[in-house]
């Protein structure tokens, strides 16, 4: 796969521009409303700092917190299983279900569920599992991929929403009203969380020094599901690691500001022992992240709380969409991560920026995002994932470029044909730049010839 | 002071206007420039796709032409920060000289010249877009993602232009969707972009839209061009160095 | 080697260097000078509901109405029966009102929390319709700093920290109060003097 697949994708996605144009606001909204609970923390960048080093210290001393953790969790009554990759993640869960005679399952909000394509997995063995969170659950009805980690459906009008729960929940045709939806998805799910006899949750953190792990919604559905049935599994990366339950202070002052622009999201939930009579699994993974915890130039990605920031500050993430990243986790972070799993399949992705670094900015934990971005860029050339043409090219540019007589040559030459043969450069389909913009004019002389004449003796 | 005068490859070529105007208003305010015959490009456009280790060659000859001065200044924040940033040579004495002692021209005119005043006149409804590798990586203007004090070395020297109406856009720094070799392979995206800023500058109804670096102004001034758009771009050097005569 | 000592042992040979755990110093964070005042004002921005009570048994009355009128009321700081705790999902489903007091709140956030043994049911909080609780003034605290040096989250096997009634804004960011979780919540502020 060449560079193509983020650009193929973006070009289709703003073809409807006006769309675009709702797209990127209502993304840029939550990005100001961000800022605005940001600026109601005076010590915010203080936090930031904090929430860095925390997890710099963690990822330097994780095998030994993953231990502890598992030792108090297990001590606590929680069975803990480990998972290599995806495969196996989703394995576990499947011998759970099996194990306990599962038959009606509810998810909460995990984006590392959606990386090991646990529902597919599931659906292939003839097991359904129903998405809680609002967002999901309209994605699940439609068939498609999350394209926000926060906002699943932010892709989606409200006219969109009303048409698919016309289609699957009999709601009144045409009646978009957000609170009717939001209400009909309410009744629908209730009995579903009631009923339910597997609750699949993520874990925003896992707490080394109890063992326990703590799941935030503004919906109350993580609950709803984890406190009705009778098996819980939690499901985690095991970066999601924090050593103590102090430091739930730093990250939950941060999460939801840095998300939607709360002060924290409704529910904080802190999971420690099973209820009576309850199991409790959690499902800790790995799927590449050893292996991203070894790379010195990107190993911080790991620091990621997935919170989104950078997706919505990301002014080409606003204007493609999340679907044009093909991966579970889009934006800027999941540029920086997705390539450690498959390069090749992610190769595009560290393209799909223009570095602006505003991303790196609003990362609660301080990831220097952009800069990973570069970095990948260099990785993904000499790994041979870069087209052979923009390789060849950039070889050529770089010959040129390096002898001072050449460039000079060939910076007449262009500027020459472009006054002489403008229509050489009136090709939309050749050259991109002429698609949408006018070429620069070319001036008679380069400030160096105009220097050689008059500056010089 | 020697001062070397270092001209993106780009502005040398096509925008030669920019880079009289750097050298004149170094002059003026008391530097001796020296504008070496043989520099070439600062090899971002290669670093950028992933090829840095293609940038050899014009590091070599970066270094080779800028030893020997006391300060370099350039009119654009990009091409300075990848010197800063990816700047590599055999004589590491030199290229470290280079990275601690080259600078962009606004944050030269503020932090060494320390100008408090200037001789220039425009009298323009002029916008003011902040080009992103000067601001969140030279830092010349505050970000607006951080909580942090208020300040911009661009604007406070564009506040000593006589005449000059200064206007900001509503997104204060969003990027214009240059990105190098981005505005080609991502060209959707990237003029979408430069649609958007375009549109939130023209809201203001200015004459000029200007920056510290040519590169933004080049794609925007294309956009501007293709939609028949009486706006015009202009470097923040030619307004600095603007007079009545 | 089993898949836990694979990844361990990566993990080990893959990780940076030590690097220190900062120190959260507490002078560095913000203390409201009026804790219950900010406590009030951002639990209501987030459309929780909150009254001024000298004292809990003036919700009795409240409490013992809303009963008569046929109301599935359950307010357990009366204390609740052992079998409540275990109280399938089914039973608990009907729950009209929950009244429940809170141990500890943040002003930054309008947070309250709430352990296990004064929710008795962990589904409780979220499953009724609409919830209540109930707060000692003087248990505000100004920021989640403060509230996790007060209370050891993990002391029981369940908490919670609950910022209003649950909501979203999936849908096209037009937030909706009333999600999954409680339709409404309110706060009465015990003024324990």
């Amino acid at each position: 796969m060449s560079t193509a697949s983020h650009s193929k994708a973006a070009v289709a996605f703003i073809k409807d521009e006006p769309r675009t144009d709702w797209h990127d606001e209502t993304l840029w909204f939550v990005r100001e409303k961000r800022d605005k609970a940001a600026h109601g923390v005076a010590e915010w960048e203080q936090l930031r700092e904090w929430a860095s080093q925390i997890k710099e210290h963690t990822l330097s001393n994780l095998d030994k917190y993953l231990t502890a953790f598992e030792e108090k969790a297990i001590a606590n009554g929680i069975t803990v299983h480990w998972a290599a990759d995806g495969k196996e993640h989703n394995e576990i869960i499947l011998e759970i279900i099996r194990k306990n005679s599962i038959q009606r399952i509810v998810k909460s909000k995990s984006m590392l569920t959606e990386e090991c394509g646990l529902n597919e997995y599931l659906h292939g063995k003839g097991i359904e599992v129903v998405d809680t969170d609002l967002g999901e659950r309209i994605v699940q009805f439609r068939d498609e991929p999350p394209s926000h980690i926060v906002l699943p459906a932010i892709h989606l009008k409200k006219e969109d929403v009303s048409e698919t729960f016309h289609r699957h929940l009999g709601t009144e045709k045409g009646n978009n009203d957000p609170q009717y939806l939001t209400e009909a998805a309410r009744q629908h799910l209730r009995s579903k969380f009631i009923e339910s006899d597997l609750a699949i949750t993520g874990v925003n953190f896992a707490v080394a020094e109890t063992g326990g792990f703590v799941v935030c919604t503004n919906e109350g559905n993580a609950d709803m599901g984890a406190h009705a049935a009778a098996v819980h599994i939690a499901c985690m990366g095991f970066e999601k690691m924090i050593p103590k339950a102090e430091h739930l202070s730093v990250y939950l002052r941060l999460l939801a500001r840095s998300a939607t622009g709360q002060p924290i999201t409704t529910y904080s939930s802190h999971f420690h022992k099973p209820r009576k009579g309850q199991q409790v699994h959690v499902v800790i993974v790995d799927n590449g992240r050893s292996k991203q915890l070894g790379r010195p130039d990107f190993r911080n990605s790991l620091k990621c709380i997935r919170c989104a920031a950078c997706f919505n500050t990301c002014p080409v993430y606003r204007r493609s969409g999340g679907h044009s990243y093909h991966t579970a986790v889009a934006g800027p972070i999941g540029s920086i991560l997705t390539p450690n799993i498959d390069m090749k399949a992610n190769a595009d992705l560290p393209f799909a920026s223009t570095l602006c670094g505003s991303c790196s900015n609003v990362c609660p934990v301080k990831i220097d995002i952009h800069q990973q971005l570069w970095k990948w860029r260099q990785v993904i050339a000499a790994e041979g994932y870069v087209s052979a043409g923009k390789k060849t090219g950039m070889k050529g540019m770089a010959f040129v470029l390096s002898r001072p007589a050449l460039y000079r040559f060939s910076g007449k030459a262009a500027r020459w044909f472009m006054q002489v043969f403008p229509f050489l450069f009136r090709s939309k389909k050749m050259n991109p730049w002429y698609r949408q913009r006018e070429m620069p004019k070319p001036p008679a002389q380069s400030f160096r010839d105009w220097y050689k004449k008059n500056k010089t003796a | 002071m020697k001062t070397g005068l270092f001209i993106p490859c780009y502005i040398d070529q096509f925008y030669p206007g920019v880079a009289r105007a750097t050298m004149e208003l170094l002059e003026k305010s008391g530097c001796k420039v020296v504008y070496p015959l043989n520099q070439t490009c600062c090899g971002q456009p290669m670093a950028n796709s992933g090829f840095a280790a293609f940038s050899k060659g014009c590091d070599k000859n970066f270094v080779q032409n800028f030893s020997g001065v006391d300060y370099i200044v350039a009119p654009s924040g990009s091409c300075v920060l990848h010197i800063k940033e990816h700047l590599q040579d055999a004589d590491e004495q030199k290229a470290t000289y280079i990275k601690q002692h080259i600078y962009e021209l606004t944050e030269f005119l503020t932090d060494i010249l320390k100008i408090e005043k200037l001789d220039a006149d425009f009298p323009h409804k002029v916008g003011l877009h902040i080009s992103c590798h000067g601001q969140r990586g030279l830092n010349l203007s505050s970000m607006s993602e951080l909580m942090e004090p208020s300040f911009s070395k661009p604007e406070r020297l564009l506040g000593m232009v006589n005449g000059l109406q200064l206007a900001k856009p509503k997104r204060s720094d969003e990027c214009c969707g240059f990105g190098g070799t981005f505005c080609l392979f991502e060209e959707a995206v990237s003029v979408k972009m430069g649609k958007d800023r375009v549109r939130e500058h023209a809201a203001n109804e200015v004459e000029y839209i200007t920056a510290a670096d040519t590169s933004c102004l080049m794609h925007l001034e294309g956009i501007l061009k293709r939609q028949g758009s009486h706006i015009k771009t202009i470097h923040i050097a030619e307004i600095l160095n603007s007079s009545k005569a | 080697m089993s898949v836990r000592e694979k990844i361990l042992a990566a993990i080990a040979a893959n990780k940076p260097a030590l690097t220190d755990l900062p120190v959260v110093d507490l002078q560095q964070v913000t203390n409201y000078e009026e804790p219950v005042a900010k406590f009030i004002s951002t639990l209501e921005s987030i459309g929780g509901k909150v009254y001024e009570l000298q004292a809990i048994q003036q919700l009795e009355q409240q409490i013992l109405q809303e009963k008569e009128e046929g109301l599935f009321v359950l307010d357990t700081f009366a204390g609740m029966e052992d079998s409540f705790s275990a109280w399938p999902a089914t039973d608990m489903e009907p729950i009209h009102k929950a009244y429940i007091k809170g141990s500890i709140g943040v002003a930054e956030n309008g947070a309250v929390w709430i352990s296990e043994s004064q929710m008795v049911n962990r589904l409780l909080p979220f499953v009724c319709q609409h919830l209540v609780l109930v707060l000692e003034k003087d248990k505000i605290v100004s920021t989640m700093h403060h509230a996790y040096r007060q209370v050891n989250t993990f002391e029981e096997g369940f908490g919670v920290f609950i910022a209003g009634p649950s909501k979203t804004a999936d849908i096209e960011q037009s937030l909706v109060i009333g999600a999954h979780g409680a339709r409404s919540m309110t706060l009465y502020l015990l003024d324990t003097k």
